[in-house]
C-alpha cells in the first residue's frame, strides 16, 4: 500500500504514490428514509423496531394481484427536499421496475424511478473544519421502495426474513462526483442530514438505518479524466464513510501502481477490519432490466402542489446560520454549532426568546450569553450524561430563568453552576432551587459589613500590615469574607465594602 | 431488433427460468417473431402523439398517509414453506 497521504491546504487530499500523486473522485448516493406514517405504496406502518412481519400488508409481501397505491405524503416530502436543495422539480416523473432476485425482495423487483426521477439537479453548500466552503452538485433525487431485512446469524441453516421495511419510502439522493476527500464527503453528508432534519423529510438517524450511503470512489492523476470507480454499498455512519473512502482509494492506487486495472464492482465496508471487500462477483447482477411500472400512473405534479410544498419549508440551516451571524451577532463558530442540528437550533431559539423576554432586552443583546451557556454548560452536561438535546432534563424556559438570575445578580457565576447541577438532577426551576437551598448571592450590605467586621476583628495583625502598605493582602480579606459567607457573597459588593472598611 | 441464442439463455438465467438447451432455438424464433412485430409497430409515426398511460382520465390517485393495513403476521406467513419466530425462514443466503 502507498504511504501516508498529505492533507495539505484547503480541500486537497492527495495520495502520494510511488509513481506520483493521485487525486480522489467521490460521489455519494444517500438513501434517506422518508418520514411518513405509512409505506410508499401501502397502508402499513413504518415504525422502527417492531415485531417481525407485523407491519406488512399483502402489497408489501407481494401477494398475487395486490396493487400499489402511491402515498401522497412521500411525494410531498421528496418535493420539499428537492426545493430545499434548490433543485429542479420535475412536473412529470415515472416509476420503473428494477428487477433482481433476493430473499428479502418478495416482488422480485424494486419499484424505483430510473429514467424520469421526481427531482433533477440541485446543489448543497458544505463547510470543512477549517471553514472553507464548497458547493457539491446534486444529480437527482428519486423515490423508491426499501427492501426487507435478512438476518443470517439466528439459525445455522436458515436466513430469516423480516418484511417490515419492505415498501418503506426512500429518497435516493445522488450527488455529482464533486468531492475530493473523505472530509468533504463527511461534510456533505452532515449538511444533507441537517437539511433533511430541518425540513422534517427524514429523521437522519443513521444507527436505525434511516440514512445510509453508497459511496463511489475512483482515483486519477490530478486534473486528468475520471478513473474506473468502485461502489461501496450501505455505509451507515459518517466515520465509516471516511474510513471506507480512505481505504478504498489506497487500495486502488496500489493496484494501479502495480500496473493493474480497476474492475468496476460493488464492494462492502467491514467496520471491524476497516477495509472494503468485493461483494458481487456476477456481472449479471447489474443487469436490472428496468421497464416502466405498469401498475402505477406517471407522477404528475401541479404548480399549486409545488407552491404549497415550498410554502411549507422552514428556514434552512444555511439561512439560519447566516441570520444568527448577521442579526444576533454570534460568531461563525457558535452559529455553526447551533444550526448543525434542527433540535439544537429549535432549543436555542426558544431559549433566546425566553431570555430576551425575561430580561426585557432585544435578542441581540442576550444572544451571545445564551449561546455560550448552551454550547458550554448545557452541551457539556448533556455530553457527560450521554443525552441528546431533545432529552435535556433542563427546559429552555428554565435555562432562560437561570440566565436571568445571573443577569440580575441573584446568582454569581459559581452559584449558577451549582444551581445548574441541581437542575439537571431534580428538574426543578432555578429560582426555587436558589430560594430553598439558600444559594442566592448575598448583596445585602448590612450583612456583609458585619461579616467584614468579624474578619477584620479576627485578623488585627493583617489589618495593620495592609494599612502599612501590604496591598497584596486585599485578596486575603476577599477570600476570608467569601469563605465566611459560604461562597454566596456578591464579589463586587464585597470589594467595594472592603475597600471602604480597610480605608 | 433480434435476439440470438446466447441472449435468450442469458435472459432466462436472469429471470431464473430453467431452459433446456433444446428449447433455446424454438424460443429464440418465437421471441424474434414478437420483436419483428414490435419493429413493424415502430414504423408508425408517433412523434407528435402523447404516450397513453391510462384509458380513462385519472388524476392523482394518491393515498393519505395513514396506517390502514398490517398487523397480520399470521396471514402474511400462512403460505410460507418455512417460518420461525415471526420470520420467513429461507435457505441461508450469505454473500
Amino acid at each position: 500500500m502507498p504511504g501516508p497521504y498529505t492533507d495539505g491546504h484547503a480541500g486537497t487530499y492527495i495520495i502520494e504514490g510511488r509513481t506520483g500523486p493521485w487525486e480522489l473522485v467521490i460521489g455519494l448516493e444517500v438513501h434517506a428514509q422518508v418520514t411518513s406514517r405509512a409505506k410508499l405504496f401501502s397502508g402499513s406502518a413504518t415504525d422502527f423496531g417492531s415485531e417481525p412481519n407485523s407491519q406488512v400488508s399483502f402489497v408489501d409481501a407481494a401477494m398475487p394481484g395486490m396493487l400499489p397505491v402511491l402515498n401522497g405524503e412521500c411525494v410531498r416530502q421528496a418535493v420539499r427536499t428537492g426545493l430545499a436543495l434548490g433543485a429542479q422539480i420535475n412536473r412529470w416523473s415515472r416509476f420503473d421496475r428494477k428487477n433482481y432476485f433476493y430473499a428479502d425482495l418478495p416482488q422480485g423487483y424494486q419499484i424505483s424511478q430510473y429514467q424520469h426521477p421526481i427531482v433533477g439537479e440541485g446543489e448543497i453548500e458544505i463547510e470543512l473544519e477549517d471553514g472553507t466552503r464548497h458547493t457539491v452538485g446534486i444529480e437527482r433525487i428519486h423515490l423508491e421502495q426499501d427492501a426487507g431485512k435478512s438476518i443470517h446469524d439466528l439459525s445455522p441453516v436458515f436466513s430469516y426474513v423480516d418484511l417490515n421495511r419492505s415498501g418503506v419510502a426512500l429518497m435516493e439522493i445522488v450527488s455529482k462526483p464533486d468531492m475530493r476527500s473523505p472530509a468533504e464527503a463527511a461534510a456533505y453528508v452532515a449538511s444533507l442530514r441537517a437539511i433533511l432534519r430541518a425540513i422534517g423529510s427524514c429523521d437522519g438517524n443513521m444507527q436505525e438505518g434511516s440514512m445510509r450511503a453508497d459511496v463511489n470512489v475512483s482515483v486519477r492523476r490530478p486534473g486528468t479524466k475520471f478513473g474506473t470507480r468502485c461502489e461501496i454499498k450501505n455505509v451507515n455512519s459518517i466515520r465509516f464513510i471516511q474510513q471506507a473512502i480512505a481505504y478504498e482509494a489506497r487500495r486502488q492506487v496500489a493496484i494501479l501502481e502495480e500496473g493493474g486495472t480497476i474492475r468496476q464492482e460493488t464492494r462492502l465496508f467491514d467496520p471491524d477490519k476497516g477495509e472494503t471487500r468485493s461483494l458481487r462477483s456476477k456481472e449479471d447482477a447489474h443487469d436490472y432490466r428496468y421497464f416502466p411500472e405498469p401498475d402505477l400512473l406517471p407522477l404528475e405534479l401541479t404548480e399549486d402542489f409545488i407552491a404549497q410544498c415550498k410554502a411549507s419549508l422552514p428556514e434552512l440551516p444555511g439561512a439560519k446560520r447566516a441570520r444568527f451571524e448577521a442579526e444576533l451577532g454570534l460568531s461563525p463558530y457558535l452559529s455553526g454549532v447551533l444550526t448543525a442540528d434542527a433540535d439544537s437550533s429549535r432549543w436555542f431559539e426558544t431559549l433566546l426568546a425566553e431570555t430576551a423576554d425575561r430580561q426585557g432586552k432585544p435578542q441581540r443583546d442576550v444572544a451571545e450569553k445564551a449561546a455560550n451557556w448552551m454550547t458550554g454548560e448545557l452541551f457539556g452536561a448533556l455530553n457527560r450524561l450521554d443525552l441528546a438535546i431533545a432529552e435535556s432534563p433542563v427546559t429552555p424556559a428554565q435555562g432562560a430563568e437561570l440566565l436571568a438570575l445571573v443577569a440580575d445578580g441573584t446568582l454569581s457565576g459559581p452559584l449558577a453552576k451549582q444551581v445548574f447541577e441541581i437542575m439537571l438532577e431534580t428538574r426543578e426551576d432555578p429560582g426555587v432551587i436558589a430560594e430553598e437551598r439558600g444559594l442566592k448571592q448575598v448583596s445585602d450590605t448590612g450583612a456583609l459589613e458585619r461579616t467584614i467586621g468579624d474578619v477584620m476583628a479576627a485578623n488585627p495583625d493583617k489589618v495593620a500590615d495592609y494599612r502599612g502598605g501590604k496591598d497584596k493582602l486585599f485578596g486575603f480579606f476577599v477570600g476570608q469574607v467569601m469563605k465566611a459567607s459560604g461562597g454566596k457573597a456578591n464579589p463586587a459588593v464585597v470589594n467595594a465594602l472592603l475597600k471602604k472598611a480597610l480605608g | 431488433m433480434a435476439v440470438d441464442h446466447e441472449m435468450v439463455a442469458r435472459v432466462a438465467g436472469l429471470a431464473r427460468l430453467k431452459l433446456a438447451p433444446a428449447d433455446v432455438a424454438p424460443l429464440a424464433d418465437e421471441l424474434n417473431k414478437i420483436l419483428g412485430w414490435i419493429d413493424q409497430l415502430q414504423a408508425v409515426e408517433t412523434g407528435n402523439i402523447q404516450p397513453m398511460t391510462a384509458v380513462i382520465p385519472n388524476s392523482r390517485p394518491w393515498r393519505e398517509d395513514e396506517v390502514t393495513d398490517g398487523g397480520i403476521q399470521d396471514d402474511v406467513l400462512a403460505n410460507a414453506p418455512e417460518a420461525a419466530h415471526g420470520f420467513f425462514a429461507v435457505p441461508k443466503v450469505i454473500e
